[in-house]
């Protein structure tokens, strides 16, 4: 489902399947890619604008995805394990360069912004798909994403990606352990109940990652430092081959309606008396009221 | 003729309540539109299952059978649900906003190249345009969207919306059988095990009730006094925590509440020492009934709870434990 072939001149050099096979057996060096976005502080008051199409986005501190922060942090565990060489890719308006400084200060080494005013008002389907034609200008032995990305909540992207080109992805990612010189990894994936799954998966594979992965590590001094010199190049329709009717608002498969706010939870009775007597009653409320019990 | 799917889940050969949510919702539908109510299994051995669906309203089953299909792995469920939509071509297509849901229908979508809702809290038909609200934000905005251009109109629904429509035993659904095709062999995906946990009850996202612990807890074993309540409500109920709980070591991951952990809507949410941040709002805001207790009154908790009582929570859960027990026994 990959539409239109490359024909801008390759930015990186492609490693062929032989290369990349002989690489992983000698059991080291692994490419990395890691796809991240910059959302809203989990603690930002959401306002919406005038015509309740989006949100006034004046006001408001962005940061990193936070499931982002584990898939930054896991492929700079395995470049600690291994060697190799992490690539931060990054959808968004010219802002999320800040995100992405973060991932570098946490000791990436590359970093692409994927930017373009046709990409505006995009879906999952359309933000996959232009990450999946920048993937494909890269070597990479692994794609890590977080889980969602928790602005507009859809957890779609890594299938997308995995789908475009062509990958098997393991999501809800809570454990990973490679095998490179197998061409193989062992990714424990959380589902439900308590119950987890151990997945054996050919590499090269997309992880969605999870909270219980890892402690992303706080970007050091000198990290920070590093960060502000290097630099992130920028790639836009033209370089991802792109045609502008696919992508942003006119590729969208999910049109956007309408935004509200949800109706506000009001407080309800604080029951007084001994705790006893406040509890027999409360047990009685959820019976003859909430008819619970 | 196209037809509203939806895919119909199961475990431990019992099909899960999502299944028969999904098919009282497409039988609303249904009654807009006037497409067949298909309903999609896969699985090997299980033509029992196939048969029980009748009665909640599915016109017909497509059955895809094959060993392949023994153990969920999104690569092979998604070929034989993409090439059997192809053939048949239907409008809607919806799964339950499950971990398999989840996990499974971000690669259909794409491989269709059609749109997907994901974890839609409504869903609607308006002159066959499905009409979709999901919250975004973690919740502190709902959006409206639809998907005009591309078929299927996918779209994952929450578990615990929707009231399961009242069953009609003589309803029979014609059951269509295939054969899939996905080859073990050409698999890069392999389940090789799995590791059961501790607990041994349900789904925080499936619960009816939950008895959530906060850092007020202050240690992993004072969670039993969650789980004897939770045991007192019966069946449908789990223990969930705040991240402060998870984080201090008190409670598993996956059990906890909030914007990076479980979105949940149960009928009731009992939060214990838990003060309410914005981030564990967002998992737990739309349940039908809160009660909070918690020994601060100014807690932000207690601004959303339906009942609150102000107290220490060491004195309050067990006595409310023994109240619940007293009032089941005398039935
Ligand atoms: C990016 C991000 C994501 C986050 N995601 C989540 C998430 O998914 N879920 C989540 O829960 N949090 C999340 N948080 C954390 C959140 O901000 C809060 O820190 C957390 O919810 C606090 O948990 P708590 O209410 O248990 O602890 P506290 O805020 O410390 O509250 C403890 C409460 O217990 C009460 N208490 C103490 N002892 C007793 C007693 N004996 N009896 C009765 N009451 C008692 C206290 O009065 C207090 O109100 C996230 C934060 C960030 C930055």
């Amino acid at each position: 489902m990959l539409l239109g072939g490359c024909c801008y001149p390759l930015l990186f050099l492609l490693d062929d399947n032989i290369q990349q096979e002989q690489r992983l057996r000698k059991g080291g060096f692994v490419n990395i890619a890691v796809c991240i976005k910059q959302v809203p502080d989990t603690e930002t008051k959401i306002v919406l604008n005038p015509d309740s199409t989006d949100i006034v986005t004046e006001e408001i501190k962005w940061v990193m995805n936070p499931y982002d922060e584990y898939a930054v942090e896991e492929a700079l565990k395995i470049k600690g394990k291994y060697g190799g060489k992490v690539t931060i890719l990054c959808m968004g308006p010219e802002r999320s360069v800040e995100a992405i400084r973060t991932s570098l200060a946490m000791g990436a080494d590359e970093a692409v912004l994927l930017n373009d005013p046709a990409f505006e008002g995009g879906d999952s389907f359309t933000t996959a798909l232009a990450l999946s034609k920048a993937l494909e200008q890269l070597e990479y032995d692994i794609i890590l994403t977080g889980k969602q990305a928790v602005d507009l909540d859809c957890s779609q992207v890594y299938a997308g990606i995995a789908e475009f080109l062509s990958l098997p992805y393991v999501s809800i990612v809570v454990g990973l352990e490679l095998f490179p010189d197998q061409k193989k990894a062992l990714a424990k994936r959380e589902t439900e109940g308590g119950e987890k799954e151990l997945i054996e998966v050919t590499l090269p594979a997309v992880f969605a990652c999870q909270k219980d992965l890892n402690t992303p590590r706080y970007a050091s001094l000198p990290g920070i430092m590093k960060a502000k010199k290097k630099e992130i190049k920028k790639l836009g329709l033209a370089e991802l081959c792109l045609n502008p009717e696919h992508v942003g608002a006119k590729g969208s498969k999910l049109k956007k309606g309408k935004y509200s706010l949800p109706p506000q939870r009001k407080a309800g009775i604080k029951i007084e008396g001994e705790i006893p007597e406040a509890a027999a009653k409360l047990v009685k409320l959820l019976r003859e009221e909430a008819k619970i019990i | 003729m196209p037809g509203i799917w939806i895919l119909a889940e199961h475990k431990e050969g019992k099909f899960k309540k999502i299944t028969y949510e999904l098919l009282s919702l497409g039988k609303k539908l249904k009654s807009k539109s006037g497409e067949e109510l298909c309903a999609l299994l896969l699985g090997s051995g299980i033509e029992n299952l196939a048969n029980q669906l009748g009665p909640y309203g599915a016109d017909k089953v497509y059955y895809l059978e094959d060993e392949v299909y023994k153990s969920y792995l999104n690569e092979s469920y998604t070929q034989g649900i993409s090439e059997l939509v192809k053939s048949q071509d239907p409008s809607i297509l919806l799964a339950g906003a499950t971990a398999l849901g989840k996990d499974l229908f971000p690669r259909v979508a794409a491989r269709l190249g059609t749109g997907l809702g994901t974890d839609c809290t409504s869903i609607d038909l308006d002159n066959n345009l499905l009409k979709i609200t999901r919250p975004i934000y973690a919740g502190k905005v709902l959006m409206e969207a639809t998907i005009p251009q591309t078929k299927p109109q996918m779209a994952t629904i929450r578990p615990n919306l929707v009231e399961i429509s009242p069953v009609d035993s003589s309803k029979k659904a014609e059951v269509i059988k295939s054969k899939a095709n996905p080859k073990k062999e050409d698999l890069r995906t392999m389940l090789k095990e799995i590791l059961k946990g501790e607990s041994k009850k349900i789904d925080l996202t499936e619960a009816k009730i939950i008895v959530s612990g906060g850092r007020g807890m202050k240690d992993k074993d004072n969670f039993k006094i969650l789980e004897e309540l939770a045991d007192a409500f019966g069946e449908g109920s789990s223990v969930g925590a705040s991240r402060a709980a998870v984080d201090s070591g008190f409670a598993p991951h996956d059990i906890q509440v909030g914007q990076t952990g479980k979105v949940v809507n149960p009928t009731l949410y009992i939060a214990c020492g838990i003060s309410g941040s914005i981030q564990h709002l967002a998992g737990m805001a739309t349940s039908k009934y809160i009660v909070a207790i918690n020994k601060d009154p100014e807690a932000p908790i207690f601004q959303k709870a339906d009942y609150g009582i102000v107290g220490d929570l060491f004195q309050v859960v067990p006595l409310l434990t023994q109240e619940v027990k007293k009032l089941k026994s005398e039935g």
